[in-house]
Protein backbone atom coordinates (compact mmCIF):
# COMPACT_ATOMS: atom_id res chain seq x y z
CA UNK A 1 0.00 0.00 0.00
CA UNK A 2 1.55 3.40 -1.40
CA UNK A 3 0.71 5.67 1.79
CA UNK A 4 2.53 3.45 4.17
CA UNK A 5 5.63 3.20 2.19
CA UNK A 6 5.71 7.58 3.19
CA UNK A 7 5.31 6.25 7.05
CA UNK A 8 2.91 6.57 9.66
CA UNK A 9 2.06 9.28 12.43
CA UNK A 10 3.32 6.60 14.82
CA UNK A 11 4.62 2.89 14.11
CA UNK A 12 2.12 -0.13 14.06
CA UNK A 13 4.15 -2.57 14.92
CA UNK A 14 7.02 -1.66 17.26
CA UNK A 15 9.10 -4.00 18.66
CA UNK A 16 11.06 -3.36 22.21
CA UNK A 17 13.55 -5.51 23.20
CA UNK A 18 13.45 -5.20 26.95
CA UNK A 19 16.86 -6.63 27.82
CA UNK A 20 19.80 -7.95 26.14
CA UNK A 21 20.07 -10.51 28.87
CA UNK A 22 19.30 -14.07 28.24
CA UNK A 23 19.86 -17.11 29.69
CA UNK A 24 20.10 -18.94 26.33
CA UNK A 25 22.72 -18.00 23.68
CA UNK A 26 21.37 -18.91 20.24
CA UNK A 27 23.42 -18.83 17.36
CA UNK A 28 21.16 -16.98 14.79
CA UNK A 29 20.09 -14.01 18.09
CA UNK A 30 19.14 -10.90 16.36
CA UNK A 31 20.68 -9.27 19.46
CA UNK A 32 23.60 -11.10 19.66
CA UNK A 33 21.83 -11.31 23.34
CA UNK A 34 23.69 -12.59 26.41
CA UNK A 35 24.78 -10.38 29.01
CA UNK A 36 22.47 -7.60 30.48
CA UNK A 37 23.78 -4.17 29.73
CA UNK A 38 23.97 -2.12 32.15
CA UNK A 39 22.80 1.21 30.93
CA UNK A 40 19.27 -0.44 30.32
CA UNK A 41 16.44 1.98 30.86
CA UNK A 42 14.66 1.57 34.39
CA UNK A 43 11.84 1.00 35.31
CA UNK A 44 10.86 4.27 35.47
CA UNK A 45 12.44 5.79 32.35
CA UNK A 46 10.69 2.44 30.76
CA UNK A 47 6.96 4.16 32.04
CA UNK A 48 8.06 7.21 30.56
CA UNK A 49 8.51 5.86 26.82
CA UNK A 50 5.12 3.96 27.31
CA UNK A 51 3.58 7.22 27.91
CA UNK A 52 4.73 8.73 24.95
CA UNK A 53 3.22 5.58 23.31
CA UNK A 54 0.01 5.38 24.97
CA UNK A 55 -0.13 9.17 23.48
CA UNK A 56 1.13 8.19 20.32
CA UNK A 57 -2.31 5.25 19.95
CA UNK A 58 0.32 2.70 19.61
CA UNK A 59 -2.03 -0.07 20.03
CA UNK A 60 0.84 -2.75 20.82
CA UNK A 61 3.68 -3.79 21.04
CA UNK A 62 5.90 -6.75 21.19
CA UNK A 63 8.71 -7.33 23.97
CA UNK A 64 11.79 -9.13 23.11
CA UNK A 65 15.11 -9.68 24.22
CA UNK A 66 17.17 -10.94 25.26
CA UNK A 67 14.54 -13.22 27.53
CA UNK A 68 11.97 -10.22 28.22
CA UNK A 69 11.21 -12.29 31.56
CA UNK A 70 14.59 -11.83 33.31
CA UNK A 71 13.31 -8.65 33.97
CA UNK A 72 12.61 -8.02 37.63
CA UNK A 73 9.89 -5.61 36.71
CA UNK A 74 8.84 -7.82 33.87
CA UNK A 75 5.45 -8.04 34.96
CA UNK A 76 4.90 -4.45 36.36
CA UNK A 77 6.00 -3.25 32.62
CA UNK A 78 3.55 -5.42 30.82
CA UNK A 79 0.80 -4.42 33.99
CA UNK A 80 1.64 -0.80 33.11
CA UNK A 81 1.76 -1.61 29.42
CA UNK A 82 -1.53 -2.88 29.03
CA UNK A 83 -3.54 -0.69 31.61
CA UNK A 84 -2.14 2.02 29.15
CA UNK A 85 -4.23 0.84 26.36
CA UNK A 86 -1.01 -0.54 24.83
CA UNK A 87 -1.30 -4.53 24.30
CA UNK A 88 1.29 -6.43 24.55
CA UNK A 89 2.66 -9.16 22.55
CA UNK A 90 6.26 -11.11 23.64
CA UNK A 91 8.74 -13.47 22.86
CA UNK A 92 10.37 -15.87 25.52
CA UNK A 93 12.27 -18.90 25.52
CA UNK A 94 9.57 -20.07 28.34
CA UNK A 95 12.45 -20.56 30.79
CA UNK A 96 10.32 -18.51 33.63
CA UNK A 97 6.91 -19.77 32.91
CA UNK A 98 6.82 -22.24 35.62
CA UNK A 99 2.75 -23.35 37.13
CA UNK A 100 2.49 -20.13 38.78
CA UNK A 101 3.92 -17.57 36.03
CA UNK A 102 1.56 -19.53 33.40
CA UNK A 103 -1.41 -18.74 35.60
CA UNK A 104 -0.55 -15.15 36.03
CA UNK A 105 -0.04 -14.72 32.60
CA UNK A 106 -3.45 -16.36 31.79
CA UNK A 107 -5.46 -13.97 34.36
CA UNK A 108 -4.07 -11.02 31.56
CA UNK A 109 -6.06 -9.23 28.96
CA UNK A 110 -4.37 -7.73 25.78
CA UNK A 111 -1.18 -9.81 26.07
CA UNK A 112 -0.35 -12.66 23.08
CA UNK A 113 2.82 -14.68 24.13
CA UNK A 114 5.40 -16.34 21.23
CA UNK A 115 7.24 -19.01 22.68
CA UNK A 116 10.30 -19.42 20.06
CA UNK A 117 11.20 -23.18 18.93
CA UNK A 118 13.29 -24.27 15.93
CA UNK A 119 12.83 -27.42 16.17
CA UNK A 120 10.20 -30.06 16.35
CA UNK A 121 12.91 -32.34 18.24
CA UNK A 122 15.26 -31.48 20.86
CA UNK A 123 17.84 -32.40 18.01
CA UNK A 124 17.32 -29.76 15.96
CA UNK A 125 15.93 -27.43 18.00
CA UNK A 126 19.14 -27.11 20.65
CA UNK A 127 21.56 -27.16 17.73
CA UNK A 128 20.41 -23.74 17.35
CA UNK A 129 19.05 -22.44 20.49
CA UNK A 130 21.33 -24.59 22.98
CA UNK A 131 21.13 -28.00 25.28
CA UNK A 132 18.38 -28.31 27.06
CA UNK A 133 15.99 -25.24 25.30
CA UNK A 134 13.50 -27.85 23.65
CA UNK A 135 12.55 -29.16 26.73
CA UNK A 136 12.65 -25.62 28.49
CA UNK A 137 10.05 -24.41 25.51
CA UNK A 138 7.74 -27.59 25.68
CA UNK A 139 7.80 -27.47 29.28
CA UNK A 140 6.44 -23.81 29.41
CA UNK A 141 3.87 -24.93 26.70
CA UNK A 142 2.45 -27.45 28.75
CA UNK A 143 2.60 -24.85 31.64
CA UNK A 144 0.32 -22.53 29.74
CA UNK A 145 -2.16 -25.32 28.13
CA UNK A 146 -2.46 -25.94 31.95
CA UNK A 147 -3.33 -22.41 33.01
CA UNK A 148 -5.85 -22.05 30.22
CA UNK A 149 -4.14 -19.74 28.95
CA UNK A 150 -5.91 -19.98 25.57
CA UNK A 151 -4.27 -19.80 21.83
CA UNK A 152 -0.58 -18.95 22.57
CA UNK A 153 1.88 -18.83 19.54
CA UNK A 154 4.87 -21.16 18.83
CA UNK A 155 7.78 -18.74 17.17
CA UNK A 156 10.02 -20.45 14.65
CA UNK A 157 12.79 -19.20 12.67
CA UNK A 158 12.80 -20.90 9.09
CA UNK A 159 16.26 -22.48 8.96
CA UNK A 160 17.87 -24.83 6.35
CA UNK A 161 17.50 -27.68 8.98
CA UNK A 162 14.06 -27.52 9.78
CA UNK A 163 11.99 -26.91 6.46
CA UNK A 164 10.93 -30.30 6.20
CA UNK A 165 9.67 -29.89 9.53
CA UNK A 166 6.83 -27.33 8.45
CA UNK A 167 4.06 -29.78 8.58
CA UNK A 168 5.01 -31.29 12.14
CA UNK A 169 5.07 -27.65 13.63
CA UNK A 170 1.88 -27.05 12.38
CA UNK A 171 0.72 -30.33 13.91
CA UNK A 172 2.36 -29.42 17.10
CA UNK A 173 0.74 -25.95 17.16
CA UNK A 174 -2.61 -27.68 16.17
CA UNK A 175 -2.05 -30.13 19.23
CA UNK A 176 -1.85 -27.07 21.96
CA UNK A 177 -4.81 -25.26 20.28
CA UNK A 178 -1.84 -22.52 19.05
CA UNK A 179 -1.06 -20.53 16.75
CA UNK A 180 2.30 -21.10 14.65
CA UNK A 181 4.13 -17.79 13.34
CA UNK A 182 6.90 -18.45 11.04
CA UNK A 183 9.49 -16.16 10.41
CA UNK A 184 12.77 -15.33 8.05
CA UNK A 185 16.41 -16.04 9.55
CA UNK A 186 18.05 -12.62 8.79
CA UNK A 187 22.33 -12.57 9.40
CA UNK A 188 21.63 -10.32 11.83
CA UNK A 189 23.44 -9.85 15.32
CA UNK A 190 25.22 -13.68 15.98
CA UNK A 191 22.82 -14.89 12.72
CA UNK A 192 26.04 -12.84 10.90
CA UNK A 193 28.23 -16.09 11.45
CA UNK A 194 25.59 -18.80 11.49
CA UNK A 195 23.52 -17.50 8.50
CA UNK A 196 25.83 -19.56 6.20
CA UNK A 197 25.02 -22.67 7.56
CA UNK A 198 21.39 -21.92 8.59
CA UNK A 199 19.91 -20.09 6.01
CA UNK A 200 17.49 -22.39 3.58
CA UNK A 201 18.70 -23.24 0.57
CA UNK A 202 17.41 -21.83 -3.09
CA UNK A 203 15.00 -25.09 -3.53
CA UNK A 204 14.18 -24.61 -0.19
CA UNK A 205 12.72 -21.41 -0.66
CA UNK A 206 9.97 -23.00 -3.32
CA UNK A 207 9.42 -25.41 -0.96
CA UNK A 208 8.96 -22.39 1.94
CA UNK A 209 6.70 -20.42 -0.56
CA UNK A 210 4.40 -23.45 -1.70
CA UNK A 211 3.81 -24.10 2.29
CA UNK A 212 3.18 -20.59 3.13
CA UNK A 213 0.19 -20.47 0.35
CA UNK A 214 -1.32 -23.91 1.20
CA UNK A 215 -1.52 -22.97 4.75
CA UNK A 216 -2.86 -19.06 4.09
CA UNK A 217 -3.76 -16.99 7.16
CA UNK A 218 -3.72 -19.68 9.30
CA UNK A 219 -0.27 -19.25 9.81
CA UNK A 220 1.32 -16.07 11.03
CA UNK A 221 4.61 -15.19 9.58
CA UNK A 222 5.31 -11.19 10.64
CA UNK A 223 4.95 -10.13 6.97
CA UNK A 224 8.71 -11.63 6.81
CA UNK A 225 8.86 -13.49 3.50
CA UNK A 226 7.52 -11.07 0.67
CA UNK A 227 11.20 -12.06 -0.98
CA UNK A 228 9.15 -15.06 -1.88
CA UNK A 229 6.90 -13.21 -3.56
CA UNK A 230 8.49 -13.50 -7.00
CA UNK A 231 7.84 -16.95 -7.14
CA UNK A 232 3.88 -16.55 -7.94
CA UNK A 233 0.85 -14.99 -6.07
CA UNK A 234 1.59 -12.34 -3.09
CA UNK A 235 1.90 -14.25 0.35
CA UNK A 236 -1.10 -12.81 3.07
CA UNK A 237 0.56 -9.53 4.62
CA UNK A 238 1.65 -6.25 3.69
CA UNK A 239 4.60 -7.32 1.95
CA UNK A 240 7.07 -4.46 2.10
CA UNK A 241 9.54 -3.53 4.20
CA UNK A 242 8.53 -1.31 6.86
CA UNK A 243 11.64 -0.36 8.19
CA UNK A 244 10.94 3.26 9.91
CA UNK A 245 7.91 3.58 7.78
CA UNK A 246 5.33 1.23 9.84
CA UNK A 247 8.14 -0.37 12.07
CA UNK A 248 10.89 0.30 14.17
CA UNK A 249 13.01 -1.33 17.64
CA UNK A 250 13.69 0.57 20.80
CA UNK A 251 16.55 -1.97 22.14
CA UNK A 252 17.77 -2.15 25.78
CA UNK A 253 19.05 1.08 26.27
CA UNK A 254 17.04 2.95 24.62
CA UNK A 255 18.55 3.26 21.14
CA UNK A 256 16.08 3.49 18.38
CA UNK A 257 16.88 1.32 15.12
CA UNK A 258 14.68 0.80 11.79
CA UNK A 259 13.84 -2.15 12.14
CA UNK A 260 14.81 -5.47 15.27
CA UNK A 261 17.23 -6.90 12.23
CA UNK A 262 19.22 -3.54 11.76
CA UNK A 263 21.25 -3.10 15.39
CA UNK A 264 23.99 -1.42 13.77
CA UNK A 265 25.14 2.63 14.27
CA UNK A 266 23.87 2.87 10.21
CA UNK A 267 20.54 2.45 11.01
CA UNK A 268 20.27 4.07 14.44
CA UNK A 269 17.99 6.90 14.32
CA UNK A 270 18.48 8.49 17.90
CA UNK A 271 17.33 7.35 21.57
CA UNK A 272 14.69 7.73 23.17
CA UNK A 273 16.19 9.10 26.34
CA UNK A 274 17.01 12.34 23.52
CA UNK A 275 15.09 15.75 24.04
CA UNK A 276 11.60 14.86 22.59
CA UNK A 277 12.04 11.39 23.13
CA UNK A 278 10.43 8.42 21.17
CA UNK A 279 8.33 10.71 19.03
CA UNK A 280 11.01 12.85 17.86
CA UNK A 281 13.01 10.23 16.77
CA UNK A 282 10.01 8.43 15.17
CA UNK A 283 8.66 11.90 13.56
CA UNK A 284 11.93 13.80 12.42
CA UNK A 285 14.92 11.51 12.66
CA UNK A 286 17.27 11.86 8.98
CA UNK A 287 16.95 8.43 9.33
CA UNK A 288 13.39 7.42 9.18
CA UNK A 289 12.81 10.52 6.87
CA UNK A 290 14.81 9.49 4.32
CA UNK A 291 13.52 5.83 4.16
CA UNK A 292 9.95 7.44 3.93
CA UNK A 293 11.70 9.09 0.87
CA UNK A 294 11.01 6.80 -2.54
CA UNK A 295 13.95 3.93 -2.43
CA UNK A 296 16.07 2.92 -5.62
CA UNK A 297 15.59 -0.21 -7.38
CA UNK A 298 18.89 -0.16 -8.48
CA UNK A 299 20.05 -3.09 -10.27
CA UNK A 300 16.49 -5.12 -9.47
CA UNK A 301 14.69 -1.86 -11.77
CA UNK A 302 15.29 -4.35 -15.04
CA UNK A 303 13.99 -7.48 -13.16
CA UNK A 304 10.20 -8.05 -14.18
CA UNK A 305 9.77 -9.09 -10.36
CA UNK A 306 10.39 -6.26 -8.20
CA UNK A 307 7.09 -5.00 -7.84
CA UNK A 308 6.31 -8.64 -6.07
CA UNK A 309 10.04 -8.72 -3.83
CA UNK A 310 10.53 -5.22 -3.76
CA UNK A 311 14.22 -6.21 -3.79
CA UNK A 312 13.79 -7.94 -0.10
CA UNK A 313 14.99 -7.26 2.96
CA UNK A 314 17.76 -4.56 3.55
CA UNK A 315 18.52 -6.58 7.36
CA UNK A 316 19.78 -9.39 5.09
CA UNK A 317 21.32 -7.11 2.26
CA UNK A 318 23.25 -4.95 4.56
CA UNK A 319 25.15 -7.87 6.61
CA UNK A 320 25.63 -9.83 4.06
CA UNK A 321 27.64 -7.04 2.16
CA UNK A 322 25.35 -6.72 -0.76
CA UNK A 323 24.27 -3.42 -1.74
CA UNK A 324 20.99 -2.21 -0.58
CA UNK A 325 19.53 -1.35 -3.81
CA UNK A 326 20.67 -5.06 -5.48
CA UNK A 327 18.89 -8.30 -4.93
CA UNK A 328 18.10 -9.94 -1.64
CA UNK A 329 20.77 -12.55 -0.78
CA UNK A 330 17.91 -14.93 -1.38
CA UNK A 331 16.75 -13.59 -4.56
CA UNK A 332 14.55 -16.77 -5.57
CA UNK A 333 15.81 -15.69 -9.29
CA UNK A 334 19.52 -16.65 -7.86
CA UNK A 335 20.62 -12.94 -8.44
CA UNK A 336 21.41 -12.92 -5.19
CA UNK A 337 23.57 -16.53 -4.67
CA UNK A 338 25.61 -14.40 -7.82
CA UNK A 339 26.01 -11.49 -5.97
CA UNK A 340 26.91 -13.39 -2.94
CA UNK A 341 29.89 -15.53 -5.25
CA UNK A 342 31.23 -12.51 -6.31
CA UNK A 343 31.72 -10.96 -2.90
CA UNK A 344 33.54 -14.09 -1.57
CA UNK A 345 36.57 -12.54 -3.08
CA UNK A 346 36.30 -9.52 -0.62
CA UNK A 347 38.21 -9.89 2.79
CA UNK A 348 35.08 -10.60 5.49
CA UNK A 349 37.10 -7.98 7.49
CA UNK A 350 35.32 -5.50 5.14
CA UNK A 351 32.01 -6.36 6.05
CA UNK A 352 29.88 -4.56 8.13
CA UNK A 353 29.50 -6.50 12.00
CA UNK A 354 27.00 -6.16 14.75
CA UNK A 355 28.55 -2.86 16.46
CA UNK A 356 27.89 -4.16 19.73
CA UNK A 357 27.73 -7.89 21.59
CA UNK A 358 26.22 -9.26 24.52
CA UNK A 359 27.16 -12.26 24.13
CA UNK A 360 28.71 -14.25 27.36
CA UNK A 361 32.19 -13.97 27.43
CA UNK A 362 32.74 -17.85 28.21
CA UNK A 363 30.42 -19.18 25.61
CA UNK A 364 31.27 -22.31 23.48
CA UNK A 365 29.59 -20.26 20.59
CA UNK A 366 31.86 -17.04 20.77
CA UNK A 367 32.51 -17.35 17.25
CA UNK A 368 28.78 -18.48 16.23
CA UNK A 369 29.79 -21.50 15.57
CA UNK A 370 27.25 -24.45 15.43
CA UNK A 371 28.33 -26.75 18.30
CA UNK A 372 27.32 -30.51 17.73
CA UNK A 373 26.02 -31.87 20.64
CA UNK B 1 -31.78 4.05 -8.40
CA UNK B 2 -34.39 2.49 -7.21
CA UNK B 3 -34.66 1.41 -3.34
CA UNK B 4 -34.48 -2.95 -4.55
CA UNK B 5 -31.27 -2.47 -5.67
CA UNK B 6 -29.87 -0.74 -2.26
CA UNK B 7 -27.95 -3.05 0.16
CA UNK B 8 -30.29 -4.02 2.93
CA UNK B 9 -27.51 -3.13 5.54
CA UNK B 10 -28.05 0.77 4.61
CA UNK B 11 -31.21 -0.41 7.27
CA UNK B 12 -29.67 -1.74 9.65
CA UNK B 13 -28.48 -0.19 13.10
CA UNK B 14 -24.89 -0.27 13.40
CA UNK B 15 -21.89 0.33 15.63
CA UNK B 16 -18.09 0.72 16.46
CA UNK B 17 -17.19 -2.69 18.38
CA UNK B 18 -16.54 -0.98 21.83
CA UNK B 19 -12.94 -3.04 21.73
CA UNK B 20 -12.19 -1.03 18.42
CA UNK B 21 -9.51 1.69 18.87
CA UNK B 22 -8.99 4.74 15.66
CA UNK B 23 -5.49 6.00 15.62
CA UNK B 24 -6.12 9.40 12.66
CA UNK B 25 -3.62 8.81 9.82
CA UNK B 26 -2.87 10.94 7.11
CA UNK B 27 -4.69 8.92 4.21
CA UNK B 28 -7.55 8.21 6.77
CA UNK B 29 -7.44 6.24 10.56
CA UNK B 30 -6.01 2.84 11.16
CA UNK B 31 -8.63 0.58 13.30
CA UNK B 32 -7.36 -1.91 16.08
CA UNK B 33 -9.56 -4.55 17.29
CA UNK B 34 -8.03 -5.36 20.59
CA UNK B 35 -10.40 -8.56 20.61
CA UNK B 36 -9.25 -10.30 17.73
CA UNK B 37 -6.01 -8.22 17.49
CA UNK B 38 -6.95 -7.31 13.75
CA UNK B 39 -5.51 -4.33 11.94
CA UNK B 40 -7.28 -2.39 9.25
CA UNK B 41 -6.97 0.72 7.19
CA UNK B 42 -9.52 3.05 6.43
CA UNK B 43 -8.45 4.64 3.23
CA UNK B 44 -10.51 7.75 3.56
CA UNK B 45 -11.07 10.33 6.04
CA UNK B 46 -15.09 10.48 4.81
CA UNK B 47 -14.75 6.35 5.76
CA UNK B 48 -13.20 7.36 9.23
CA UNK B 49 -15.91 10.09 10.14
CA UNK B 50 -18.81 7.23 8.78
CA UNK B 51 -17.79 4.70 11.17
CA UNK B 52 -17.47 6.63 14.26
CA UNK B 53 -20.56 8.30 13.89
CA UNK B 54 -22.69 4.91 13.27
CA UNK B 55 -23.79 4.40 16.52
CA UNK B 56 -25.52 8.21 17.07
CA UNK B 57 -27.65 7.01 13.55
CA UNK B 58 -30.97 4.64 13.76
CA UNK B 59 -29.10 3.37 10.64
CA UNK B 60 -26.72 3.38 8.30
CA UNK B 61 -28.31 5.13 5.71
CA UNK B 62 -29.39 7.39 8.59
CA UNK B 63 -25.62 8.03 9.02
CA UNK B 64 -24.12 8.30 5.48
CA UNK B 65 -26.90 11.17 5.22
CA UNK B 66 -25.39 12.89 8.09
CA UNK B 67 -22.19 12.97 7.28
CA UNK B 68 -23.25 14.26 3.68
CA UNK B 69 -21.78 11.43 1.39
CA UNK B 70 -23.71 11.61 -1.80
CA UNK B 71 -25.77 8.73 -2.42
CA UNK B 72 -24.30 7.83 -5.52
CA UNK B 73 -21.87 6.80 -3.33
CA UNK B 74 -23.86 4.81 -1.03
CA UNK B 75 -23.30 1.55 -2.58
CA UNK B 76 -19.37 1.61 -2.18
CA UNK B 77 -19.70 2.63 1.53
CA UNK B 78 -22.17 -0.05 2.07
CA UNK B 79 -19.84 -2.22 0.69
CA UNK B 80 -17.07 -1.53 2.92
CA UNK B 81 -19.09 -1.01 6.05
CA UNK B 82 -19.93 -4.98 5.41
CA UNK B 83 -16.08 -6.03 5.24
CA UNK B 84 -15.59 -4.33 8.41
CA UNK B 85 -18.37 -6.06 9.80
CA UNK B 86 -16.29 -9.47 8.61
CA UNK B 87 -13.60 -8.71 10.83
CA UNK B 88 -15.68 -7.33 13.87
CA UNK B 89 -14.97 -3.96 13.51
CA UNK B 90 -18.09 -2.79 12.69
CA UNK B 91 -20.92 -4.84 14.61
CA UNK B 92 -25.06 -4.61 14.56
CA UNK B 93 -26.37 -2.98 17.55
Amino acid sequence: MSQLKTGLDAPICLTWELTYACNLQCVHCLSSSGQRDTRELSTSEAKRVLDELRDLQVFYINIGGGEPMVRRDFFELVEYSVASGIGVKFSTNGAFIDTEKARRLASMDYLDIQISLDGVDAATNDLVRGAGSYDMARRAMDNLAAADFGPFKISVVVTRQNVPQLDEFKALADSYGAQLRVTRLRPSGRGVDSWDHLHPTNAQQREIYDWLMSNGENVLTGDSFFHLNALGDPLPGLNMCGAGRVVCLIDPVGDVYACPFVIHDQFKAGNVRDPGGFAEVWKRSDLFTSLREPQSAGACASCGSFDACQGGCMAAKFFTGLPLDGPDPECVGGDGEVALAQLAAVPVALKPRPMQDHTKPAHANRNGRLVVT
Amino acid sequence: MSTELLNPLLERPLALHPQVALRPEPFGALAYHYGNRRLVFLQHTDMVSVVQHLGEHPSLAATLEACGIDRRRWPSFAKAVESLMKSEIVVER
